[in-house]
């Protein structure tokens, strides 16, 4: 290496002057207004660090942050925007919350505020259980439908929301129970297997045999009481309509004789605890309006 | 330029002690002298990959293309000026701007025409067009557009014309950029930048009437009580105008342009070229009166066509990356012609098939007919016809029917399937309308609309110029599941126009049980 001046033949620009096995380097200095942007950027760097929340650091014990001299924070920033929004939305939310149900419903504005909330509130509280469209599964009714075990006006599904079924730590929750004929000795395997075959013909599924007229008879003495003359059901009581085409556990014959065996209890939390009232209101607004409402 | 006389090529090595003395004088005087032969400073053989830029200063010609270029230039300037203001009566519910581009409410409006934002390939439709335009005029007769109509061009020449009037023809504007400091200068290149700036103000002002209502954005502009984004974008047309048809002017056509790189494939033989006919020019030289023309050509080389070039090449070098194909060294050139009594035309929109056939004897022919002006033509025509189909025949509705599919259907308690359907209608009338909706494919299905009660048909009202959502269900009865085929049937939604009897109708699907 050598620090004499030295200029290439070629180009006619100077080497930075050091060399290796006779490999040279051209000295081409980077653009001047590629330089100075640079030092701008370092100066606007150093200065960032001072302004704004920038360096880890260990301060009493704990790793914090240098705060910075404006104090910007970005949760604070999220926290002010979601207050603005809630604040715009207030005005909407303070006429849900005064206005009853079938009122909200005749308003068409109102209606999409409460659509959209409830669909939010729906996918966020109820899609585990009901799916993401309240398609539900076996267990978990499909709320689209029109079949409603305890009723399917807007103040039954509000009721229903509020308090849950058998949700024990509610007062006021929706609450039955269905015998579990076998389990208990209530009836013999037999007998469950007749009213099975009963039940199977109130919805046409089976047709009328000796076992099911046998079945007939056991279903006047044991079920009529909730399930009604022909099983139609029993909202008030919460007694499943066993003559529809909808069944929550499955229409098939093991199920059938499950249900009747060791009986079915699901369970709904009361939401009223859980949600806002006017959550719960548009919930219920949102439940109805997905084509089984009455 | 050649900076270096040892690293240039042999041609100028060649050349010896005068071809030296010339370069060096070129060096003083990238101009030339006064009344002395210009010097084509963007001429390849003038300047290094990494000059700095020369100023050019183009020379005033009178002519048949400098007519047609102010011509051009009136219209399109005019029409720019002009159409914002144009009012077209659209009724109550629609402004009565012809030409809006009104994006808060997310319409376009051109006479006549409306455009949703749903239909913005009308506008993909007229890009083409005007692409395949483009692609024609060049393959028949070069740049036209770069020449005559682009606005770069146009303002440039405004810029120019307005240079000229306050500081005087090219070797004026010379003469005093060369001079040193005085009133006279300051006061000269202040009113002209001044001229300049409020052309720029005005191109950038004009642009955002095309975004709002033109008279009443005008008001707001006036007492600053405009929306702060006209004003932005006021600033930014302004800086552009300013900045790319006074200052940057061909640089933007040589440097910034991706035009002129795809020239290259546009044109062929066949081209209609500005052109120096090199073979009756050449030998090229001065010329005395009273002298024969035998044995020479006519080009006396008088460098009138450098001089009148905003480009700052020679055309007389051929087809060169910078030539915007204006036509002002033919006028200059037509000019000179016309003073030393020889035929008009030495530089001409000729064909470089046509150079070959004077070359070889043979007579000029002209074939505007070729494969490649006929499919450019064909494809036009077939863009154009669609788009003027599809046009005349749009209607005043728009419907969408998206069907629910979650959950793909639902089974009722009587054992029926019901699937749900979001009907979205446009009533593009700018009055409210009724419409009735009913469904076809699946005789025994019933349609209802959520919320009334059950009928044969659905109606509803759409307020003007808007869009609505309706929920609506259909419900196949159990007995007639039959009609599903692998759980699956079509199913037609028709809306019709009560009043107008105008229907629609969009195909979707009934889903039931496999």
């Amino acid at each position: 290496m050598t620090d004499t001046k030295h200029t290439d033949d070629v180009t006619g620009v100077d080497t930075t002057g050091h060399q290796w096995d006779d490999i040279r380097e051209l000295n081409n200095p980077l653009p001047k207004w590629w330089v100075y942007s640079f030092y701008a950027c370092i100066v606007w760097s150093v200065a960032y660090w001072i302004v704004m929340p920038a360096w880890p650091i260990f301060m009493n014990g704990a790793w914090t942050y240098t705060g910075g001299v404006i104090g910007y924070d970005q949760r604070v920033v999220v926290e002010n925007d979601i207050a603005e929004v809630a604040a715009g939305r207030q005005v909407y939310m303070d006429q849900i919350s005064a206005q009853d149900l079938p009122t909200i419903q005749q308003n068409v504005e109102l209606m999409e505020v409460a659509l959209a909330g409830g669909r939010a509130a729906f996918g966020d509280n109820c899609a585990p259980c009901h799916g993401s469209g309240a398609q539900g599964s076996t267990g978990y009714p499909n709320l689209n439908d029109d079949d409603w075990i305890w009723g399917g006006s807007l103040e039954d599904i509000h009721v229903t929301l509020k308090h849950g079924i058998r949700w024990e730590a509610d007062d006021d929750t929706r609450f039955n129970e269905m015998p579990r004929y076998l389990t208990d000795e209530i009836l013999t395997a037999d007998q469950v297997s007749d009213v099975t075959d009963y039940v199977l013909t109130l919805s046409g599924t089976a047709e009328t045999t000796e076992a099911s007229a046998r079945g007939s008879e056991i279903f006047a003495r044991e079920c009529t009481a909730c399930h009604m003359d022909g099983g139609i059901g029993n909202r008030e009581l919460g007694a499943p309509n066993l003559a529809d085409a909808i069944w929550l556990y499955g229409g098939d014959r093991a199920s059938v004789y499950e249900s009747i065996a060791n009986a079915r209890a699901g369970q709904m939390p009361a939401w009223g605890d859980r949600l806002d009232p006017v959550t719960v209101k548009q919930l219920a607004l949102y439940v109805h309006a997905l084509g089984g409402g009455e | 330029m050649t900076s270096d006389a040892s690293t240039a090529g042999p041609e100028t090595a060649g050349a010896g002690l005068t071809s030296l003395i010339g370069e060096a004088e070129k060096l003083a005087n990238p101009h030339g002298h006064e009344g002395e032969t210009a010097t084509a400073v963007n001429s390849e053989k003038n300047r290094s990959l990494y000059a700095s830029r020369i100023k050019i200063y183009p020379k005033l010609v009178h002519g048949r293309y400098r007519l047609v270029k102010w011509v051009v230039m009136a219209i399109t300037l005019g029409v720019y000026y002009v159409t914002p203001w144009i009012r077209w009566d659209r009724g109550p519910f629609a402004p009565d701007q012809a030409v809006l581009l009104d994006f808060p409410h997310r319409r376009f409006y051109f006479f006549w025409i409306e455009i949703w934002p749903q239909e913005v390939y009308y506008l993909t439709g007229l890009l083409i067009l005007a692409s395949v335009l483009l692609f024609l005029v060049t393959s028949l007769a070069g740049r036209v557009w770069c020449g005559y109509t682009c606005p770069q061009t146009v303002w440039t020449d405004l810029f120019i014309y307005i240079e000229r009037l306050i500081e005087g023809d090219r070797s004026a504007r010379i003469r005093l950029d060369k001079s040193s400091f005085s009133i006279n200068k300051l006061v000269r290149k202040t009113s002209k930048h001044a001229v300049w700036l409020i052309v720029a103000i005005a191109t950038g002002g004009a642009w955002v009437f095309y975004f709002d209502d033109a008279p009443t954005l005008a008001a707001n502009l006036l007492t600053f009580s405009a929306d702060p984004v006209a004003y932005l974008f006021i600033a930014i047309f302004t800086a552009t105008t300013y900045v790319f048809g006074g200052l940057a002017r061909e640089q933007v056509c040589t440097y910034m342009c991706p035009w002129p790189r795809i020239q290259g494939a546009m044109f062929d033989d066949e081209s209609f070229l500005v052109t120096y006919k090199y073979d009756r020019g050449d030998p090229r030289g001065p010329h005395k009166k009273n002298t024969s023309w035998d044995g020479r050509g006519d080009c006396i080389d008088c460098g009138q066509c450098v001089a009148a070039c905003p480009m700052g090449i020679d055309i007389r070098d051929g087809m060169q990356l910078e030539c915007i194909q204006c036509a002002l060294c033919i006028d200059a050139c037509d000019d000179i012609m016309a003073k030393v009594g020889r035929p008009r035309g030495l530089i001409e929109y000729d064909t470089p098939a046509n150079m070959d056939r004077r070359l070889a004897g043979e007579k000029e022919r002209f074939h505007i007919f070729r494969p490649r002006t006929v499919i450019y033509m064909g494809v036009l025509v077939l863009v154009s016809a669609i788009m003027f189909f599809s046009l005349a025949t749009r209607g005043a509705i728009d419907l969408n029917v998206l069907r629910d599919r979650n959950p793909l259907f639902v089974q009722l308690s009587d054992g029926s399937i019901r699937n749900g359907y979001t009907v979205k209608i446009i009533n593009k009338v700018h009055e409210e309308q009724a419409f009735s909706i009913r469904i076809d494919g699946l005789p025994s299905a019933q349609l209802i609309q959520q919320g009334v009660s059950a009928g044969d048909s659905v109606k509803t009202a759409i307020p003007p110029d808007s869009l609505k959502d309706i929920k609506t269900f259909v419900i196949l009865p159990r007995e007639a599941l039959g009609s599903l085929d692998g759980g699956e049937a079509s199913l037609r939604f028709i809306v019709e126009n009560i009043s107008t009897g105008e229907t629609v109708y969009n195909e979707t699907s009934f889903r039931g049980p496999r």
